[in-house]
């Protein structure tokens, strides 16, 4: 008697749970969906760099979840507005984050588009942002004496940082900051 | 009509209600059935004070289930203890990056996305989950009065799952994760689990379906629901490809939520629901309630998953219905602890004398102290100074560790002697191990706690610039770096224990023989 209510009431109740928090949502978020106003997909070579962005786990840092204006400063702070469900279209796996130990980059792109800040960035954070915990991405770079037509250079001596051989962004590099710098808020609704 | 009807978050109270009526249902006709003395059947109708000083025949019973259980038990123990080892040094290395942010940096396999998921992998699907299985498989015989029949397809089952882990582990260090919080590892490696989770359920289940006995314990509701749970949840949350966007960050807390609230809570629950009064030697202080409590935990739990995502660009009546179920959580988390706590508080010399029981009466208590913290916090006012931040790490380590890592190396420390027949060969490192896992963890909490209320206040103020956030963390985040390390010495030591009683297991059954 026991085993029977407990296997049915587990399982009923599992089921609810899963009815409330995903069924229910699930028909609630395609209404509110406008599918004429869904943001433009990433590039190719963006998709490229979100895989990356994936692959290194920048997720557990960096929310992609702005607040709304109500809810905090992330709107004074250059994050965005709130997002939208229909921001998010598409997207598989989801990367809203849950973390902050650096800041939101739902609209990055938007925020600081340079490239070769991007670059130096991640090669090394403390060169641009002193303060920065952020752990450098050394291997995403290349260290070369000659460098070779097409390769995209880290203008370190610009910075006053003395490096003996040229160090080169590898694809992965590339790939990832085109990823970031696509990373904007395409239009800003109305919000009071 | 119907966008403003959820909005108005009527569901969500109708479903509250709705909850309390049928947990109320349930409670009038089973609760009231199980009389308090329903409790006396872990004793097996012996009403001796002291737990291990029953009648022989029974002692040999005992002994004998217990011996049944030795080859799964011990091999999943042990390989718990290696995940959780592994673990600790992934979250070691994680926890000194973020303040040396340049250590290790040039291995992009140890790159901190990386070893901070291999930690949470590792402990979670690794120490935790093949812990509490291994404890519930040597406690269901004793339960139903039977060994498992079958118990070979729970060691292959347990190969199976390191398998699997080993390969999702290794998988997440070279790059293959799926990119989604507690569901990182490949499907492939989700679904050997899956098969694993089944081969070593099925003749757990078995044996409960075919139990004469009279009445069933708490713990095997606990477990019971929890071996029917895992499965499901895990298998649908790792079906990532069908979910996109905020639809997936939905599932993603629907799942890694409820494998906190109906896994390792229900299965650690289970476990302290019977060590504690079998180790005391007295009953649980009041059985009945504890019905109450599986069932409201059941309801209530397994809805509260989309409080992770407050201030999220997710629909406002599915966050409102996880902030009341979050707050609905007071009702099975005050059961629990008036059930666990009176029962520890009145025989508190004999809490003291063992140390066993003293990791699961403190594992106990920690876990009153973090259901009542995630409730609070869960509320839109708390959530927004302590989402985002270190905070949210300080509390599900009081929860993963405090609790669930507390009554699991209590368990050990009370279940591997009885099941090798031998005891620990130093009593005294025991002691030792409860002193760091004590002193590491308040550390832990204590510090990350503080470092993550400070960093969510900065955060939230307007005229701080970011950077101001990041570096008020930095001293507490150096502080978590000194308990955890305490912790992992202390893990160090579990293991060498085990090392130690294992060989001298070897060498009686020796001696036996020649």
């Amino acid at each position: 008697m026991n085993k029977t209510l407990v296997t049915i009431g587990a399982i009923i109740i599992l089921a609810l749970s899963g009815i409330v928090l995903v069924v229910i949502p699930h028909f609630s978020i395609l209404r509110q969906i406008d599918h004429t106003n869904i943001p433009p997909v990433l590039s190719e070579q963006a998709q490229r760099g979100r895989a990356v962005y994936i692959d290194l786990g920048c997720v557990y840092c960096h929310s992609q979840q702005p607040r709304h204006k109500n809810f905090g400063p992330d709107y004074l702070r250059g994050w965005g507005h709130q997002p939208e469900a229909k921001d998010y279209f598409g997207q598989n796996p989801h990367q809203l984050g849950t973390m902050r130990t650096g800041p939101d980059l739902f609209n990055i792109g938007d925020r600081n588009p340079s490239l070769q800040w991007h670059l130096v960035h991640l090669y090394q954070p403390q060169l641009v942002v002193p303060w920065s915990i952020m752990p450098a991405f050394p291997f995403l770079f290349e260290e070369k004496t000659a460098p070779e037509e097409g390769d995209v250079i880290l203008k370190l001596a610009d910075m006053g940082i003395e490096r003996e051989n040229t160090v080169v962004a590898s694809q992965r590099a590339l790939d990832l900051v085109v990823y970031l710098r696509e990373l904007k808020q395409k239009e800003k609704p109305d919000e009071d | 009509m119907f966008e403003t009807l959820l909005s108005l978050s009527g569901l969500s109270a109708i479903l509250t209600l709705i909850g309390i009526l049928v947990v109320a249902y349930i409670f009038y006709n089973h609760g009231m059935s199980i009389s308090n003395r329903s409790g006396m059947v872990i004793f097996d109708g012996d009403d001796q004070v002291h737990s291990e000083s029953i009648d022989k025949k029974t002692a040999k019973r005992w002994q004998h289930l217990d011996e049944s259980t030795r080859g799964h038990v011990i091999y999943l123990l042990f390989m718990a203890t290696i995940w959780l080892l592994a673990g600790s040094v992934a979250g070691m290395i994680a926890s000194i990056k973020l303040h040396h942010p340049n250590f290790l940096t040039q291995y992009e396999f140890l790159t901190f996305g990386r070893v901070r998921t291999f930690h949470l992998n590792s402990v979670a699907y690794g120490w935790l989950s093949l812990g509490v299985i291994g404890i519930a498989t040597w406690l269901l015989p004793r339960l139903v009065h039977a060994s498992i029949s079958g118990s070979r397809f729970i060691f292959v089952g347990g190969v199976l799952w390191n398998i699997a882990i080993a390969g999702g582990l290794g998988a997440i260090l070279l790059g293959f994760s799926e990119g989604v919080e507690w569901l990182e590892m490949p499907f492939w490696s989700d679904l050997t689990i899956a098969i694993a989770g089944g081969l070593i359920a099925i003749p757990a289940l078995h044996s409960i379906n075919r139990s004469k006995v009279r009445h069933l314990y708490v713990s095997v509701w606990y477990i019971l629901a929890a071996l029917l749970w895992f499965p499901i949840l895990f298998l649908i949350g790792n079906m990532t490809k069908f979910h996109q966007g905020v639809e997936h960050a939905l599932v993603n807390w629907w799942f890694a939520h409820n494998a906190l609230g109906l896994w390792f809570t229900p299965m650690s629950l289970g476990i302290a629901y019977y060590i504690i009064p079998k180790a005391i030697g007295r009953p649980i202080y009041s059985y009945s309630l504890s019905f109450l409590g599986f069932w409201t935990l059941a309801l209530f739990y397994s809805n509260v998953g989309v409080h992770h995502l407050i201030g999220g660009p997710v629909p406002n009546y599915v966050v409102t219905i996880s902030i009341i179920m979050s707050m609905m959580m007071f009702v099975p988390v005050i059961a629990v602890a008036v059930n666990h706590h009176m029962t520890a508080f009145k025989h508190l010399a004999i809490v003291k004398e063992q140390t066993a029981l003293r990791f699961i009466v403190l594992g106990a208590i920690m876990y009153t102290l973090a259901s009542v913290q995630g409730s609070l916090h869960s509320l839109r006012s708390l959530s927004q100074i302590t989402h985002f931040t270190h905070y949210t790490v300080s509390h599900a380590h009081l929860g993963a560790y405090g609790f669930a890592s507390f009554i699991l190396f209590g368990a050990a420390y009370f279940v591997i002697p009885k099941v090798l027949q031998t005891n620990w060969p130093h009593r005294k490192l025991i002691s030792l191990h409860f002193y760091l896992a004590i002193i590491g963890i308040v550390i832990y909490v204590v510090f990350l706690g503080i470092g993550g209320w400070l960093q969510g206040q900065k955060m939230l103020d307007p005229n701080a610039a970011f950077m101001e956030s990041t570096l008020v963390t930095i001293p507490y985040l150096q502080g978590r770096t000194v308990g955890g390390l305490l912790l992992f010495i202390g893990h160090a030591i579990f293991f060498l224990h085990f090392i130690l009683i294992l060989l001298k297991y070897k060498n009686t059954m020796r001696g036996k023989h020649e």
